[in-house]
Formats: C-alpha cells, structure tokens, sequence
C-alpha cells in the first residue's frame, strides 16, 4: 500500500513537474487575485477579520482550480483505466491524489502568503508566522480530503469544470469559517493567538470528511 | 405494488393538515412579543425539519443503494432528495418572510439556523445538475449516491460549523418544545406531523408516477415489439429512469440498461 502511494504520488509530481498545469496557474491566480482585491476594496493594506477573508477566498479559489485539473489527465488519457488494471486498493489512488493536493497547495501557499504580505497585509506577518502555518496546514488537508472527493465526483461528467466548483464550495464553506476565523487574530497587530476552538473544529472537519472521502471512493473508480 | 398506500396516506395528510391549520388558527394563543406574524412558525420550522429529515434520509436511502446496487434504492434517494428541495425552498421563503416581520431584514446573517440551512440549499441544488451531467445510468446513480451519503454528512457539521461562527439571536426552536407553553407545544407537534405525512405523500405520489410511466413505457415497447436500444432519446429531467424491466422482472433492472 504504502509503495504504491509513493509510487503515484511520484508520477503525480513527475507529470506536474514536466507539464506546470496547475501550481504555476494557481499560484498566479492567487497573485491576480490579491491585485484585484487591492482594486475591489480600494484599500492599500489590509488586517485582522478582512485580512483573513481576502486571503482564504484566494486560496479557496486558487485551489479550486487545482482541485479542477486534479483527475483531468487520468480521465482523459486513460490514467484511471491503467490503474485499474493494476492489482492495487482504489484507496491507494485517494491517498496519492489527496497528497498530491497537498503539495500543490503547499506551493501555492509559498507564493500566496509573502505575496499576500508583501502587497496587502498592513501588520508584519513574522510574528505570528508559526501559528498561521498551522492554521493553513488544518485548512488544507481539509480541502485536500473534500478536493479530492469533489475532483473525482465531477471528472468524468458532461460539466465538469461548472460543477467541481459547484459541488466543492458549498462543502469548503465550515473550511472557510475555521480558517478565517482562526487566522484573523493573527493578522492584527497585537498578533494574539487564534482561539482553539477553531481549530478543533477545522480538525474535526478534516477528520470527518477524510472519513468520508475513504468510505466513499472505491465506488467512484469502479468504471 | 406501488400505490396501494396513496389513498390512506393522502387521507391521513388532509386530516392532519386540517387539523395543524384549525390548531394554528383557532387555538394556539397569540405569542405576547410577535402577535399574530408568530404564527408562520407552525409552517416554517416543519418544513425546515422535514427538509433537513429528507436530506439525511436521502443519504441513509443511498447508502443502501450502494450496499445493494438495486437501482430501486437509487430512486428513492433521488426522490427523497427532490422533494426535500422543494421543501426547502418553501422553508427559505418563509424564513425570509419571518425575519422580515420580526427583524426588519428579509435575511439576517447573523442567524445561524438560518445561513446553515441556505449553504446546505446550495449543495443539494447541484444535486440534480450533477445527474443530468452524467449519461451512462449506472454511473450516474452510484455517483449520485456518493454525492447523497457526502452531503448528508455535511448536514450536520454545518450545522454545527456555522452555529459556532455566529452568537444566536433566533428562538431556540428545536430543543425548546419544553419552553413553549401546553397548547403552543400541542400546536407545534400536530403541525410538524402534519408536514411529514405531506413530505409521506408526496414522494409516494411521485415514486408511484415514475413507476407507473416506466411499466407504460415498457409495456407500449412490448406491444410496438421495440427493443430498448431502439429508443435512442435522451431524457428531458435528471430523474433516475428504472429500467424498462423493472414492471416485468425487477431483478434484472440493473442489467436492462
């Protein structure tokens, strides 16, 4: 089990590497988007409740679009076929994608989050850096489990760029709550800590749809 | 046989809602603090409930679906699924037109009840454009499926998602039964009960006029002597079609198509 996640995960961040499909576009969406709030807001900074807003709307967004292309390759040049003719557990696949999720956001966030404090946000970021990297690493894996979930259900549709977007928002909205709600305090200037009931919840979200996306995937490969 | 229980369920809904709407008007007491606009209650927070019920029972219908593989089960999730969309967007409506009566807005954000039970509207209003998206019947129906069992979790930690996110400002309806006086309680529980027996009805009218239109369907096919394959048309609504076999052999539903 654990060799074949490694190996699809290898794949994965091979064909990425080689084709750029998704962490330059989203990364670049992400600066797009800052800029675009500069002008939307007609504010030159911005901090605290706002702050946390204008940055997880753009990384829920910027993710939507990875969350998009997540299975766009497998559908369509016979990725899912060839692993299905491997004698290997389907959840091997979930587990490699949702990694791969992962990835993608974590470089998305390492170009998201300075561009985000170079260009927008009023108070320094160093502070309160620490507790911002555990904030966005609860939030992704949440919308890496939900991403997946949602990539596969949505792949191999008629719509599917219309509904992946669609179907995923909806259930990242308690990832938004959490999230905003526990990186707001930290984008003040007395840089206080986030309160620990967000994070619970942003933990058991993840927990629970993790859950789902194991029990319910097997029955979304078996074609 | 499929509408055997129409008659006495419609019966019962029409007594019953009889009953809630003499209750609601002619005896509940007006409240002291909303006057006669408190009334809307007895309409909004059922439907409310025997949406959320649908929804979870949509889930429960299609993990059953996905145990058994019987597109039966497929069906009823959807209709489940469809009639408590229906439902709520009755609940939203008159919501809105509580929140407007009583708060001044016709929506309110800081109400959780009420900003929980619009985003869970807007998963299941993908619902059927997921459905229509997906061609092959078999795949579509074990797609839905995942999607009913994801979204029927999602109902409750939502729920408890957005109730932390806001201070609560609405009458703590569901747990407060107890906090209402004797006859305003009485009211309620006749009333809900009076909605579920709708909600009863209706997806057994619309289960039963599925049912009926697919054994028409086959049997005009059998007396045209077509073959399946033949009637190449795409289907106008997102609806499961059971297959042609089901009126003559059930079991061989799933393989019909």
């Amino acid at each position: 089990m654990r060799g074949t996640v490694a190996a699809l995960l290898r794949k994965e961040l091979l064909v990425e590497l080689r084709t750029l499909e998704s962490v330059p576009a989203m990364s670049l969406f992400a600066v797009t988007t800052f800029v675009v709030f500069h002008f939307a807001l007609n504010r030159g900074s911005v901090e605290g409740d706002l702050g946390a807003g204008v940055l997880w709307v753009t990384l829920l967004f910027a993710a939507i679009l990875g969350v998009n292309r997540l299975f766009v390759a497998d559908a369509e040049q016979g990725g899912f076929d060839g692993f299905m003719l491997a004698p290997v557990d389907a959840t091997a696949m979930l587990l490699a994608k949702m990694a791969t999720l992962l990835c993608y956001l974590i470089a998305l966030e390492l170009v998201a989050v300075p561009a985000f404090a170079l260009l927008l946000l009023g108070p320094s970021l160093g502070p309160s850096l620490p507790g911002l990297i555990g904030v966005l690493a609860l939030g992704d894996l949440g919308v890496a489990a939900i991403g997946t979930l949602v990539a596969a259900l949505a792949v191999r549709t008629r719509a599917r760029d219309l509904l992946g977007p669609l179907l995923g928002l909806p259930l990242l909205v308690p990832i938004v709550i959490g999230g905003a709600r526990a990186t707001s305090p930290l984008l003040t200037l007395a840089h206080s800590a986030p309160s620990a009931r967000w994070l619970v919840t942003l933990g058991l979200y993840d927990l629970v749809f993790g859950l789902i996306a194991y029990a319910l995937f097997d029955f979304l490969l078996e074609d | 046989m499929y509408g055997k229980r129409l008659r006495p369920l419609s019966i019962a809904t029409i007594a019953a809602m009889a009953l809630a709407l003499a209750l609601v008007f002619f005896y509940a007491p007006l409240d002291a603090e909303q006057g006669f606009l408190q009334k809307i209650f007895y309409v909004h927070v059922p439907l409310a409930i025997a949406a959320l019920g649908g929804f979870v029972l949509g889930a429960v219908l299609a993990i059953a679906h996905l145990r058994t593989r019987d597109p039966r089960w497929d069906m009823r999730s959807y209709v489940a699924i469809h009639m408590s969309l229906i439902f709520a967007v009755g609940a939203l409506i008159t919501g809105s037109i509580w929140a407007k009566g009583s708060w001044g807005h016709w929506w309110v954000w800081n109400e959780p009840t009420l900003v929980s039970f619009l985003i869970v509207f807007l998963l299941y209003a993908t619902y059927q454009p997921l459905r229509f998206a997906i061609e092959d019947p078999e795949r579509q129906a074990r797609y839905a499926s995942v999607f009913a069992v994801t979204a029927g979790a999602f109902v409750p930690m939502n729920f408890i998602a957005v109730r932390l996110s806001t201070a609560y400002l609405h009458p703590r309806v569901l747990g407060s039964t107890s906090n209402l006086p004797g006859p305003m309680a009485l009211t309620f529980v006749v009333s809900l009960l009076a909605i579920v027996l709708l909600y009863a009805t209706l997806c057994t009218y619309e289960l039963t006029a599925k049912h009926t239109r697919a054994q028409v369907r086959a049997l005009r096919r059998r007396v045209l002597g077509e073959t399946p394959e033949q009637e190449g048309r795409r289907p106008r609504s997102a609806a499961p079609t059971t297959a042609p076999g089901a009126a003559i052999g059930a079991e061989a539903a799933g393989r019909a198509l």
